[in-house]
């Protein structure tokens, strides 16, 4: 496997971004990325996007934000409609098959324009599930009945969760939920979905995130401490409502294993967990010890949940971690779809 | 967004018509008939609402069975308001109901007042609409089936 | 590969003879299951600007300090090199055709268009891309590259902040722009 690093992220997020299009929101992140590490858009190999045309509400929309990349001259590119992290993913095999040693990856979502809650419902089967309009907290509520009638979770652990998340949000001006609420304080706030707080479902978010990758030398060209990428996975659970295990994340697992993340310890990980919920499952499918691992010390999507970008802020999450020397080895994680249907591992640590 | 900011509604529609093929269409004109029913499985176990390829190995699939119209609440949450999209326009539950005869729960609503009258494991019954056309949207949602 | 080389979907045969009541009777063979989102869409920082303007009547582009090329309707960058420009600058209400079409399809809700009208990529003087415009005022015959055209901006009562106060562009009867000089599709 060629060595392949982040060296440099920049990221937005906040409440709601309308003021902005997503031209004028990824701009600065690229220019930012780009020349924090003194690269223009005539050094990158590969540019990698993720976005949601259904998000945006327009066909084919990634094109138009290609000017805050500058595409002239002509640029290689490509895009995918997911998550960031699944851009990265397609960025970092390009750099695996040799031709290139940078790639620009990044991706954004603005659902203030819109209803996010009703986009999410039309990536459901379009025969037996959408035509209800089942919306994305009501899932993750069913999963939540099942989870805590089963015993696998508790409200407490739950609320646990969604403190410990505003606690360590606290410290990043990219989040939009922080705070130091009680256990307590949060149980005694009333259900949006039944058996669902507000604290258990992710805050949602407008933002971008823009991330630099180099593989071999040029990594270590253009960072003192390159955030090197062990282990890269990504793996899909079912599609149909009915054959899904609602008390376990069997594709994170996989990822995870594939990923290489129980070779060795991590400092910290970072999660993509759209409810307190799934973060639970995660940390368990991950394996995650949480006396030794930092849990989401950005807060992780539950401080801020931007569709489309999340994962890939994950991603940049762990990856400034290590190139700052707060951490040596850590997880990102990044999902997709009901019920953590879609889910990425990438391991990454320093020299 | 911002006071006396400057915005434009846009609404996207997609005035979509699916063919269903033929396991999907026998679905749909068992529901405009008032029956249900699922797809077997190579293990045996019947899967409601079928589909062509077994969701988990992609084997073809080809047995269509018939399922009862009542069955049992796997997991709830209720809705205190119902979003515009959605074909209710009371308070309801979103319920995985697993009808008698099938090994897997579908998703549909559960027509009840008041959560107090949802639990896990309740005994439900579809409620079919009288005018019917071969849509999910058929069955009007569940409801509680008094005890026999 | 031709049609003959393509294997047939080799599927078994759907068996319902344990489902009595669909037996016989018409299959149900689509469903309909329509879409609908609706957006609340905000044009974003260097638009609104252009937009506000729009309703004193001034066209406002922006300027790439680098390169020193101007761009109307502004996006916030250079849509070229990416860079952030947040310098604008006054354009005149003139230019000149670079490219047209006739077109003789009507617009909806533009019912004081008669057709056939000439679809048009005007730049504007100072300009260095074009932009969509409709050239009416005279026999869709006359329009040509080069012919110099100015707004026809809608009365001052009826001006919002919107594109839409140019309700077409009119010939100013100036002479042509020469052929050598017309920026036609090049770009900036």
């Amino acid at each position: 496997m060629r060595p392949v690093a982040v060296v440099s992220t920049a990221q937005r997020q906040e409440p709601e971004l309308s003021g902005l299009t997503e031209v004028e929101l990824m701009a600065p992140l690229i220019e930012k990325a780009r020349s924090a590490v003194g690269l223009t858009q005539a050094d990158i190999g590969f540019t990698c996007s993720g976005s949601s045309d259904f998000l945006a509400g327009q066909a084919f929309s990634f094109v138009m934000t290609l000017d805050a990349v500058g595409p002239v001259p002509p640029i290689a590119e490509s895009h995918v409609e997911m998550d960031g992290a699944w851009a990265l993913y397609e960025a970092w095999v390009k750099l695996q098959i040799g031709e290139i040693d940078t790639a620009l990856v990044y991706s954004y979502g603005k659902s203030s324009p819109g209803s996010i809650r009703d986009v999410l419902a039309t990536q459901l089967d379009p025969y037996y599930v959408a035509p209800l309009w089942p919306d994305s907290w009501a899932l993750g509520a069913l999963q939540a009945r099942v989870l805590l009638e089963g015993g696998v979770v508790s409200e407490r652990r739950m609320a646990e969760i969604a403190a410990r998340s505003q606690s360590h949000a606290a410290g990043n001006a990219n989040a939009v939920r922080a705070g130091t609420p009680t256990v307590d304080d949060l149980l005694d706030t009333a259900f949006v979905a039944d058996p669902l707080r507000p604290h258990d479902c992710a805050a949602t978010a407008d933002g971008g995130v823009a991330v630099v990758l180099a593989a071999d030398d040029r990594a270590g060209d253009l960072s003192d401490r390159p955030a090197w990428i062990r282990g890269i996975d990504h793996r899909i659970d079912a599609h149909h409502f009915g054959v899904r295990d609602l008390v376990a994340a069997p594709s994170a697992a996989l990822a995870a294993r594939h990923a290489g993340l129980g070779s060795d310890r991590v400092d910290i990980a970072e999660l993509h967990s759209p409810f307190t919920t799934s973060e639970h499952l995660l940390t368990d499918a991950l394996g995650l010890d949480e006396a030794a691992v930092t849990i989401n010390p950005s807060g992780g999507a539950l401080a801020g949940d931007t569709l489309m970008a999340s994962g890939l802020m994950r991603i940049a999450e762990v990856a400034d971690r290590i190139s700052a020397g707060t951490a040596d080895r850590g997880v990102a994680h990044a999902s997709s779809g009901p019920w953590l249907q879609q889910n990425l591992v990438c391991v990454m640590g320093a020299d | 967004m911002t006071e006396g900011e400057l915005w434009a509604p846009l609404t996207l529609e997609y005035p979509f018509t699916r063919t269903t093929g033929p396991v999907i269409g026998a679905f749909l004109t068992g529901l405009r008939e008032g029956v249900l029913c699922g797809i077997r499985r190579p293990d045996g176990s019947v899967l409601v609402p079928p589909v062509e390829y077994d969701p988990e190995t992609a084997e073809p699939l080809a047995e269509m069975v018939p399922v009862a119209d009542t069955g049992e609440v796997v997991t709830w949450t209720w809705t205190s308001e119902a979003r515009d999209h959605q074909p209710w326009d009371r308070p309801f539950a979103w319920a995985m109901v697993k009808l008698d005869g099938a090994d897997t729960p579908l998703l549909h609503a559960v027509l009840v007042d008041d959560p107090s009258q949802m639990r896990t494991g309740m005994r439900v019954r579809a409620r079919w609409r009288d005018e019917r056309e071969g849509h999910v949207r058929d069955i009007e949602g569940f409801v509680p089936e008094p005890p026999s | 590969m031709t049609g003959s080389e393509v294997p047939p979907i080799d599927l078994p045969d759907l068996d319902v003879s344990a489902i009595e009541a669909i037996e016989g009777v018409e299959p149900v063979r689509s469903v309909r299951t329509p879409i609908r989102l609706d957006y609340r869409y905000v044009p974003g920082r260097a638009a609104v600007t252009y937009l506000e303007a729009m309703a004193e009547k001034r066209i406002l582009g922006q300027r790439d300090p680098d390169t020193g090329h101007v761009f109307v309707p502004p996006r916030g960058v250079n849509p070229a090199s990416g860079r952030v420009l947040d310098e604008f600058v006054e354009l005149p209400d003139r230019g000149h055709v670079g490219s047209f079409c006739i077109t003789n399809v009507p617009i909806p809700g533009r019912d004081d268009l008669s057709l056939p009208y000439a679809s048009c990529w005007i730049f504007l003087d100072g300009a260095d891309i074009g932009f969509l415009g409709l050239v009416a005022g005279c026999d869709p015959d006359e329009v040509r590259l080069g012919m110099r055209v100015a707004a026809k901006w809608k009365p001052d009562d009826e001006l919002t902040a919107s594109a839409e106060n140019i309700r077409w562009w009119e010939p100013t009867g100036e002479p042509d722009m020469p052929l050598d000089e017309i920026r036609g599709g090049r770009g900036a």
